[in-house]
């Protein structure tokens, strides 16, 4: 339970400082791009913690952290979409024909909007009732949240102009993550295969 | 073949004074009267272009305050405070971007590809002494001291535009003077059609320059008409005093209808040329950034539209202008260039 306060106040503390850097005027001088880098940066950060979830209790015997897991992909997904709105409300102010070419004709704004779809879909169907009433099928839909953590990371390294650092940090921690899943894979497979 | 043109259309002075000169009524009429005129005239140019203080009769005051504006009195080029513009009218009434908007959203790798980065890594720079050179196809090549280079031009501060290819843009009061005045100086011989601009390569206190983000040093570079054009100015100032270091000290230049890549910072180096340079942003993405990088809101970059644009200090964007406003003055020099190949 204490572990579960720290995600809140951690999960919620980027947001409220982001709010009181705006009610400052610490923002720079472009505050609406500020707000769009801070809530990507936080967006994929922690999608990328919740991916670590299951690596975390196999390599360190913390059990309990997987039942963390779902807040902290929720708060991920509150990011992301803090993300879609500053450009949709701020940015663009609802100018939805230029929204609509982003969308269609820009690849790296396509690719983040897709993902954005992704992770509605996983919030909507992350509550008790819904693992209970898709069943098996339920482990099928959420094991989208690593395509569209691919496409957060594609969507970072493509935006940027030059200097591609910090979105390839990303896409390395994602490819290690990534990487740590293969055993559980072929572990599970093997299981699936009827005994010989 | 280097005839001065003047036509009405190009850009108007009017007075700027320092706060404490405001005061005056006689200079206040005079001004209104200067900018009644100008604005009949219908300058393209955001107006209120000035003349270096010092130059203008300044005898009726001469208080500590004038002594602090007088160019000789500073070490620099320009004083060091920031002057008060804040009576500047241009023809569209668009307000100045604050100073330190300025001067702390910047775009030089040369000290970090953050927006910020430049304010923070700049101070490390050494401006003084400073040596441009000019080579190439001139008749005359030479190495400057900085303040020889500058010397014989009267400085005057222009308002312009400044619109980044990022879609965000500027209203900025520069400090320098025509670029054509120094070519003229230099006589380029027939065979110079293109003039290649280098930034200072300095990695020990230009720390963006330890990491290959771009081809260092930067290279940028203009057609030779382009460069002659009035409006394309080399800067030594901005907000009336000297170029803070990361908005390209101790000279820069400034081709307000192009995208602010062009305008090259801390420069090093002109070279006249018969063949197109290539620029750093040219050989980094040659699928996003040309040689021409005209402001042009009906040729989108391949990742997001230039239609629009945000400027600093405001809520919503807004729409971008061809040329950048600027197409009265330079539009004539493209009617043969498809826009859409060479952007």
């Amino acid at each position: 339970m204490i572990a579960k306060g720290l995600v809140w106040i951690g999960g919620l503390s980027p947001a409220a400082w982001l709010a009181y850097r705006a009610w400052t005027g610490d923002l720079g001088a472009n505050p609406i791009e500020e707000i769009q880098l801070v809530t990507g940066w936080w967006g994929l950060t922690l999608l990328l913690c919740t991916l670590a979830a299951t690596p975390i209790r196999r390599f360190t015997r913390w059990k309990r952290v997987i039942r963390l897991r779902r807040l902290v992909g929720l708060f991920a997904f509150f990011y992301v979409t803090l993300h879609l709105l500053n450009y949709l409300v701020l940015d663009q102010f609802f100018a939805w024909e230029y929204i609509a070419e982003d969308i269609l004709e820009r690849p790296f704004i396509t690719i983040g909007f897709a993902a954005w779809l992704i992770l509605l879909s996983l919030a909507s169907t992350s509550t008790t009732g819904w693992i209970r009433r898709l069943g098996g099928r339920w482990r099928k839909l959420h094991s989208l949240i690593y395509v569209a953590a691919v496409l957060g990371a594609l969507h970072f390294t493509w935006k940027v102009k030059a200097d591609t650092r910090e979105p390839l940090v990303f896409a390395v921690v994602l490819t290690v993550l990534l990487a740590s899943r293969v055993p559980d894979l072929r572990r599970r497979r093997r299981s699936r295969r009827p005994a010989q | 073949m280097l005839i001065r043109k003047r036509s009405p259309d190009d850009v108007r002075s009017s007075e700027l004074t320092p706060e404490a000169a405001y005061l005056s009524r006689r200079r206040f009429v005079d001004r209104a009267a200067r900018f009644a005129a100008a604005a009949t005239l219908g300058p393209s140019v955001l107006t209120a272009c000035d003349i270096l203080p010092g130059q203008d009769s300044l005898s009726e005051g001469t208080g500590p305050d004038d002594r602090a504006i007088s160019p000789s009195a500073a070490p620099g080029l320009s004083p060091q405070e920031v002057q008060d513009f804040s009576s500047a009218r241009s023809e569209l009434g668009e307000p100045l971007t604050p100073f330190k908007d300025v001067t702390h959203y910047n775009n030089f790798y040369e000290f970090g590809t953050g927006k910020e980065d430049p304010a923070r890594n700049a101070g490390t720079l050494t401006t003084r002494p400073w040596a441009i050179s000019v080579e190439g196809d001139v008749a005359n090549p030479a190495m400057y001291n900085l303040e020889d280079f500058v010397a014989p031009h009267k400085l005057e501060d222009r308002i312009y535009r400044l619109r980044c290819v990022e879609a965000w843009s500027m209203v900025i009061p520069w400090r320098g003077f025509p670029l054509a005045e120094l070519i003229r100086r230099v006589q380029p011989t027939s065979r110079a059609r293109f003039v290649e601009f280098t930034t200072l390569h300095r990695p020990a206190e230009m720390i963006g320059q330890r990491r290959r983000v771009l081809e260092w040093p930067y290279v940028e570079g203009l057609r030779l008409d382009e460069a002659m054009n009035p409006l394309t100015l080399l800067c030594t100032g901005v907000y009336g005093r000297d170029l803070p270091n990361q908005n390209g000290a101790p000279l820069r230049l400034i081709i307000p209808w192009k995208y602010g890549f062009k305008s090259i910072k801390s420069i090093v180096r002109m070279r006249f040329v018969s063949e197109m340079p290539r620029s750093s942003w040219m050989i980094s993405a040659p699928r996003e950034y040309g040689f021409f990088a005209n402001v042009n809101p009906t040729v989108d970059h391949p990742r997001w539209s230039q239609a629009r644009e945000r400027r600093i200090g405001k809520l919503r964007r807004q729409p971008t202008l061809m040329f950048n406003g600027y197409a009265d003055q330079v539009a004539s020099m493209y009617t043969d260039l498809d826009l859409r190949r060479y952007f």
